[in-house]
């Protein structure tokens, strides 16, 4: 019962998150809602693992939070230079 | 006993990852949802990774957890702020009762250098003489 409401809790987490990345009116916007989203995806890869007993799976929420850092890291270097960074114009 | 405290750590962490995500979907403004989504989210994971070591309760979990745990609370500060100073240089709009924006006009829109207080002044009383 509390396993179906952490879901619960964790879909609706989901969709309110690909709602702001579908709406948002700026980009910086939707990199917030990519941030979070990838944010709930580990916790959900982790009770995913409580729930099947298998404690391989907490390695992918691992990596899986630290390439949500770097795309993070990545997509503000991205807005902040605007346009193409590495063009020299 | 184990089991149940695990359990509950889950459920607070998916609740708080909830209300993070009502933030991101509710707040009026970019900079205000940022503010929901870090901080909120931060702490979701820390519960659920944190319910999974009481979950499993083998060496090896708690230190992948602490890991995960150590490794969010260094880099969702940063992430968070690069995004913030990015959003600011793009010209994102603030909300509309937003009442101060302690950065306005301190920013060099070119250079991306921070000027203090002191210097703008130095600037405006040097463009009065000159």
């Amino acid at each position: 019962m509390i396993v179906g409401l952490t879901i619960a809790f964790l879909i609706a987490a989901v969709l309110l998150c690909l709602y702001r990345v579908a709406r948002g009116p700026s980009l910086p916007d939707r990199v917030v809602g990519l941030d979070l989203l990838s944010s709930v995806t580990v916790g959900f890869i982790a009770v995913y693992a409580v729930v099947s007993d298998e404690i391989i799976y907490i390695d992918v929420a691992m990596v899986l939070a630290l390439v949500a850092f770097l795309g993070t890291v990545a997509f503000a270097y991205f807005i902040e230079k605007g346009g193409m960074p590495w063009r020299k114009t | 006993m184990a089991q149940n405290l695990s359990a509950f750590l889950m459920l607070f962490g998916a609740l708080w990852m909830f209300i993070a995500a009502l933030g991101v979907a509710r707040m009026p403004d970019l900079f205000t949802r940022m503010h929901s989504s870090t901080k909120s989210a931060t702490l979701g994971v820390g519960l659920i990774m944190l319910g999974a070591a009481f979950h499993f309760g083998e060496f090896g979990m708690t230190m992948r957890a602490t890991a995960i745990i150590v490794f969010l609370f260094l880099t969702a500060p940063v992430a968070s702020h690069m995004l913030g100073r990015a959003a600011y240089f793009a010209g994102v709009p603030l909300w509309e009762g937003t009442l101060s924006d302690a950065l306005r006009g301190h920013y060099d829109r070119r250079t991306h250098r921070l000027i203090s207080d002191e210097k703008i002044e130095e600037q405006l009383s040097e463009g009065e003489n000159g």
